[in-house]
């Protein structure tokens, strides 16, 4: 597991969101093992999941913050960081990386200056290395939101980043 | 009665490749070629040879077209549905051959397969029970609950041999008897769709194409143990999957399949999705319990054995989806019919996801007993691009390495573990002279490491320092006691784990300098990667005899390494380059410069 980080862009959750989510937790919180449904319940709503809406869930499923906290940061999937518009994902499985999807990444870094799991500073971008998402046949994948670019190279990454900085 | 099916496969590697988008666009074709009632279009689970997608398949011809495109779609329209002229162009090639071939069934690649776990995957639409129930779907389960007693469907997967398919290889029939054995009124169900090895995609496919398949499996492995309620635990990053397992529940539910007084017999079985969130770990059965019960998901130690405290602290049958995947068949078509396949002690078919350096990426399902020699050349159409095969990894993060004197083993759960590696889930990523094996090693360790739980002490800190020994390999800084004592700490993490990702973290490692000790030594005495892949110890060289003295790579290089020479090469007009190895940064951008391959790297 990596380490754990914390972001420091302001919460600016909306009252309609935590009713949305108060309501779901509603039915959740009736299943045995619900903490790990909530969660992603609660970043379906969030789309990531700060401490203020850790509180939420913990609240609404009487468990302590600290054991929802141990299990939100525990999963990959689980992010405390908010994503950017456009998230990036860059496939790391072992098909991917024998085609050289480590150099991709690297790209990828270069040119936004932001590391793994970090956001650009607009908020436009974020990055995230994944394990195998199972399109082995496009080696390398890198994937824009649900857009998904096979086979490429080094060369090809400033070009799919220009198309959504326009 | 429609005259034509047009079959798309919306597998999750056609789908990534636009897929859904040619189905669109033939049903919009065909309602303008006014066929809408002759011709019927299906959308399938994976075909298998992801490579060539996306995929499109018509009958009844059987016209197989490769790397469609939606460009492609009116042209097939109204050549082949309407005129009856195949379109030549995007049939499939063989890529050892450059032969047209017209059928799927005509492929190498089909040709020495086996189909009894994907036999419906292609074939039927998944999210239509009816065409599950057509191919026989849930005739088991009536067998079972109207003409079986719980004893004698054990018996009968027992006697079939089947192996847990999830990679250890456990009889399949013992779990279950175990669990039928155990006290308690309360039992469970669960089933292991938490494919987390990179590389493979077995389970997701089955899942995509043939779900139904899993969960007449679950029910009819309820009834024998006696459980009502069922989970399936699968990986979140397998959207397609998720949707369609999930409407394949809903439709089983309303035909009375699921749920209460199933076929008024009085059994009653319920089945549940959750949702993994990303832990590798969670693939170990305790591990995948304690995350559905709502916790971190760590391994608990065993005994107690689910079969006896499993999930919610009752007894809990857990398999993995190949292996449901078979139940009915067996039930079906016997014990005796599942032996026929595979070898004495692996008895059945195995599903490999072929990926890395190979012509033919995909889904294979092969008897066991198969060489490995067949699955790379004759079905995966071997390496390409004339590069030398050097091994074959299976078994993931947890497997090994099989090299090229081991082709002809034939592939089944004992053969494997002879030779140091392991069947896993049936990742199979194949290796040319290009990848470096300490790299190979140091890429699995730095996954584990990653994905280690921290729960025990020799996984948590023994990885970490093993990954340290491969890094200081790769970098030129270790040396022949690093060696010895590295591999000393690998037998120290096998032994002392806590659960089965620790104790098979160091496999890549130990199966690596089993095969391939000389290019640890390279790296260590001799500072180089023969593969040249690690970067710290490639050096870019200029061959002077190649070089036209054009400055090309002077003008790219971001480090100013790179001078001209006073040596002027016969039949040239400037003076050659070279470069200046301590102020080299190993970019390689002199390297993509140079027109005229005069920079090579070694």
């Amino acid at each position: 597991m990596g380490k754990i980080k914390l972001t420091t862009v302001p919460f600016q959750g909306t009252e309609a969101q935590e009713k949305e989510l108060r309501a779901k937790l509603a039915d959740i919180k009736k299943l045995p093992g619900a903490l790990m449904p909530a969660l992603q319940a609660a970043q379906g709503v969030y789309g990531y999941l700060p401490v203020e809406v850790q509180a939420i869930v913990a609240e609404e499923l009487n468990v302590p913050l600290e054991k929802v906290f141990g299990v939100s940061t525990f999963y990959s999937q689980f992010t405390l960081n908010p994503r950017g518009k456009y998230q990036i994902s860059v496939c790391l499985g072992t098909a991917c990386y024998v085609k050289g999807s480590g150099d991709i990444i690297n790209e990828v870094k270069n040119i936004l200056k932001i590391d793994n799991d970090e956001c650009t500073p607009d908020r436009k971008f974020s990055l995230l290395e994944t394990r195998c998402i199972g399109c082995c046949g496009l080696a390398p994948v890198l994937s824009v939101n649900d857009e998904v670019y096979g086979r490429i190279t080094t060369k090809d990454v400033a070009g799919i980043i220009a198309k959504y900085n326009a | 009665m429609y005259r034509s099916h047009v079959l798309v496969c919306g597998g999750t590697g056609c789908h990534s490749n636009n897929s859904a988008n040619i189905l669109k666009a033939f049903n919009e074709e065909i309602a303008k070629a006014n066929l809408t009632a002759d011709v019927q279009t299906v959308q399938t689970g994976c075909f298998g040879l992801c490579a060539v997608g996306p995929v499109v398949i018509v009958y009844p011809e059987g016209a197989f077209y490769s790397c469609v495109k939606v460009e492609d779609v009116p042209e097939i329209v109204s050549e082949h549905l309407v005129k009856g002229r195949l379109v030549e162009r995007l049939l499939y090639k063989e890529k050892a051959t450059g032969k047209t071939v017209k059928a799927l069934s005509e492929t190498n690649f089909y040709k020495k397969q086996t189909r009894v776990v994907l036999r419906n995957c292609g074939v039927i639409n998944p999210e239509n029970i009816d065409e599950y129930i057509a191919m026989d779907g849930y005739q088991a389960l009536i067998k079972v609950l109207t003409k079986m007693q719980p004893q004698e469907v054990i018996d009968e997967v027992l006697a079939s041999g089947l192996r847990g398919r999830g990679g250890a290889g456990f009889p399949t029939g013992r779990k279950w008897q175990f669990t039928k054995d155990a006290v308690g009124d309360v039992k469970y169900v669960a089933c292991n769709a938490d494919e987390g090895d990179p590389g493979a995609f077995m389970d997701r496919s089955v899942l995509e194409g043939d779900p139904h398949a899993v969960i007449e499996a679950m029910a009819i492995a309820a009834y024998a143990i006696g459980a009502q309620q069922g989970y399936v635990y699968v990986r979140a990053e397998y959207p397609i999957a998720v949707r369609r397992l999930q409407i394949a529940i809903d439709q089983a539910k309303e035909y009375g399949l699921l749920g209460k007084n199933i076929l008024g017999t009085g059994f009653n079985f319920d089945l549940e999705i959750r949702l993994g969130a990303g832990a590798f770990v969670c693939g170990e059965e305790t591990a995948l319990m304690t995350s559905i019960e709502g916790n971190r998901g760590e391994p608990r130690v065993r005994p107690p054995f689910p079969a006896h405290k499993g999930l919610f602290g009752k007894p809990t049958v857990l398999n993995n989806v190949e292996t449901y995947a078979n139940i009915a068949q067996i039930i079906l078509k016997g014990a005796d019919w599942f032996k026929s396949m595979g070898t004495e002690k692996s008895r059945g078919t195995k599903v490999f996801a072929l990926g890395g350096k190979i012509v033919n990426t995909g889904l294979v399902e092969i008897p066991m007993g198969t060489t490995l020699r067949e699955v790379i050349e004759d079905i995966g159409g071997g390496v390409p691009n004339g590069k030398k095969f050097k091994a074959a990894q299976t078994g993931g993060p947890s497997g090994g390495c099989i090299p090229a004197e081991h082709f002809d083993i034939p592939i089944d759960y004992d053969n494997l573990i002879s030779i140091g590696s392991m069947m896993g889930s049936g990742g199979m990523i194949v290796m040319d002279e290009d990848n470096c094996m300490v790299d190979i090693a140091k890429f699995f360790l730095t996954f584990t490491v990653d994905e280690s739980c921290g729960k025990c002490t020799p996984c948590r800190i023994g990885n970490k320092r093993l990954l340290e020994y491969l890094d200081k390999i790769t970098s030129g800084k270790a040396t022949m006691q690093d060696l010895e004592d590295m591999e000393k700490l690998c037998y120290y993490i096998k032994d002392n784990s806590l659960c089965g990702l620790g104790q098979t973290a160091p496999n890549p490692v130990l199966s690596t300098l089993r095969y391939f000790r000389d290019e640890y030594i390279a790296h260590i005495r001799d500072k180089k990667c023969p593969a040249g892949v690690c970067k710290s110890l490639l050096q870019y060289k200029i061959i002077k005899d190649n070089c036209i003295g054009c400055g090309m790579c002077q003008r790219q290089c971001p480090a100013n390494a790179i001078s001209r020479t006073d040596y002027i090469a016969p039949g040239k007009k400037l003076a050659a380059m070279e470069i200046d190895p301590s102020k080299c940064v190993k970019c390689g951008a002199c390297m993509s410069t140079c027109k005229f391959k005069a920079i090579i790297k070694e």
